[in-house]
């Protein structure tokens, strides 16, 4: 990166530390950073919506309807979540790619589950072979996501569930009284009033999702796990940088991330529960009351 | 094969007897009930001893945790800061890379040498890791327990004459495990939940000795078929998760024995998953 470092046998000390700071590799590992917070930017909406969806399905006055979303939110009780990761990635990967084999090369023959193989048409291959290593990298993240948005809209479906049965009965009769149909109530009355009783059940969630992201590594995907293993191994003086086993410190540095992240998100989530229990009627929003009077 | 020779060859392989060569080709469901259910004898292990040492720390850590003093208060807070506040999956391999990094050769401590690279094999490494974890998980539930006991409890107690040792033995102590049972029982269905991380993270499997999953991934590896051995897995874990929910609502009864039906709490499951 710099002019510099061109040749790091020459150089020592803070600089030689400066130059391996900033190799090619390093910026990747620095990028990789990125990679799990737009992991979490992007997993914390669509889980929500998920869990949204499920807790709305699991109160749903159809019976059919109300199974699927009972049956979605009971999923992951029981069952340790890494078994559910392990097993989405690659169910995921072989129900899309058996769906276009399907579409593609209706007309092949030969059956797909050969013994152990799972064999599809070239063509219903996702991604092709022929594409660039990003495709496959990208294709492997939006799985990972997936997966993730799958499992923890499952816990937030919990969570939410739980919440829209906590909002008080009185004011959803009161509003019905009002004459608003069972649509309104749910929108203007049931929504805004769950959030404060949603927020402690989905704060817990969020630090799990912060937690979760190592899992990325075993999903596949180059994250930071990947990197601090990658960089941390002993280089010998083939390398540019050689040093010995530096892996631990790399951790040390992962472990000082998450921390960081563990502490903001409290501080945040904090100041949200005070900012949400505003005018409502629990004790929170009594405490915030009397504060201010 | 029939099922019964498989279950001979393979019921304790993961802990290194019977047939040392796993299945190659031609796997069938008792050879993939067999091994996994042989792998779990191994999240039992963790699961098991983690708790009860963990138990035993996390009242001394709660504890600390209530005290007025600085000295003990802080140091305390820390440690639940860091086990809670950092991915279990990052805790196993940074244990894994500081306990490599021990000399080889053993410590001389007093002029004694003592042999210290048994501390890096799972058994004992990952066993270390999930007992402070869950030390500091259940720290946090029994000091949210220690401030919750009622107030008139307590002054009930001091107006008996018991003070000191005696009132924390005999009142706060059995109420705040009243308290923080059914959190606890939660905890504990999670942390055999997170045994299944040991062998995915940091630690190797020495001589494909490994636990439930471990296995299960490796028939999903060799199958190209994940439907069968997670499922199986899963069916385990519901099993334990089960078993765990009895003997815990056992004790849960006990320590709810002397109030009326109505006040008792009950155990609920809760999902609180990865750590």
């Amino acid at each position: 990166m710099f002019a510099a470092c061109a040749d790091p046998s020459l150089i020592a000390g803070p600089e030689w530390l400066l130059c391996y700071l900033t190799t090619g590799k390093h910026v990747d590992f620095y990028w990789s950073f990125l990679t799990v917070l737009i992991l979490l930017a992007v997993t914390a909406p669509t889980a929500l919506a998920f869990g949204f969806g499920g807790a709305m399905a699991a109160r749903s006055p159809i019976l059919p309807v109300r199974l699927v979303g009972k049956g979605y939110t009971a999923m992951v009780r029981g069952v340790p979540d890494i078994v559910f990761f392990l097993f989405f990635v690659i169910a995921l990967d072989q129900g899309i790619e058996w769906t276009v084999h399907q579409i593609r090369c209706p007309d092949w023959i030969e059956p797909i589950r050969q013994g152990l193989e799972f064999r599809v048409c070239p063509q219903a291959k996702v991604p092709q072979g022929s594409a660039p290593q990003s495709v496959h990298e990208l294709y492997g993240f939006a799985l990972a996501v997936l997966t993730f948005a799958l499992v923890f809209g499952a816990f937030a479906a919990n969570v939410l569930y739980g919440a829209m049965q906590a909002v008080p009965k009185g004011q959803l009769e009161t509003a019905e009284a009002y004459g608003m149909s069972h649509r309104q109530v749910f929108r203007r009355v049931l929504v805004p009033q769950m959030w404060v009783y949603a927020l402690p059940g989905l704060g817990n969630l969020w630090m799990i999702l912060i937690k979760a992201t190592p899992l990325l590594f075993l999903l596949g995907v180059k994250d930071i796990v990947y990197w601090a293993r990658e960089l941390g191994g002993a280089k010998t003086s083939a390398y540019a940088f050689p040093h010995p086993d530096w892996r631990l410190y790399y951790f040390l540095f992962l472990m000082a991330f998450y921390l960081c992240m563990t502490k903001l998100s409290e501080i945040v989530l904090s100041r949200l529960s005070a900012r949400l229990s505003r005018g409502q009627a629990t004790a929170a929003g009594e405490a915030l009351r009397r504060a201010a009077a | 094969m029939t099922c019964a020779e498989t279950i001979a060859a393979y019921a304790f392989r993961s802990l290194g007897y019977g047939e040392r060569l796993l299945p190659r080709t031609d796997f069938t469901l008792c050879q993939q009930f067999t091994l996994i259910g042989s792998g779990m004898i191994w999240n039992l292990y963790f699961g098991m001893l983690a708790l009860a040492a963990g138990f035993l720390l996390a009242n001394a850590v709660a504890l600390a945790k209530n005290a007025r003093s600085p000295l003990a208060r802080v140091p305390a807070d820390w440690f639940v800061f860091i086990f809670r506040g950092s991915p279990l999956f990052i805790q196993f391999f940074l244990a894994y890379e500081a306990l490599v990094l021990l000399p080889r050769n053993g410590i001389v401590i007093l002029g004694m040498t003592t042999e210290v690279s048994w501390l890096s094999r799972a058994w004992a490494g990952a066993l270390i890791v999930l007992f402070l974890n869950t030390a500091a998980y259940s720290a946090q539930i029994f000091h949210g327990a220690l401030k919750s006991i009622p107030r008139g409890d307590l002054e009930a107690a001091e107006a008996y004459g018991l003070t000191g040792w005696a009132r924390f033995r005999r009142i706060e102590w059995p109420t705040m495990l009243r308290l923080a049972w059914p959190a606890y029982t939660n905890e504990a269905i999670f942390l055999f939940h997170a045994t299944t991380l040991v062998f995915f993270s940091g630690f190797p499997a020495f001589q494909q000795r490994g636990d439930a999953l471990y296995y299960a991934n490796y028939f999903a590896d060799k199958t190209f078929n994940p439907f069968i051995p997670y499922p199986i897995v899963a069916f385990y874990f519901i099993l334990l998760t089960l078993g765990l929910i009895g003997i815990f609502g056992f004790v849960n009864r006990r320590l709810n024995r002397h109030l009326p039906a109505n006040v008792q709490a009950r155990i609920r499951l809760r999902p609180q998953l990865i750590r």
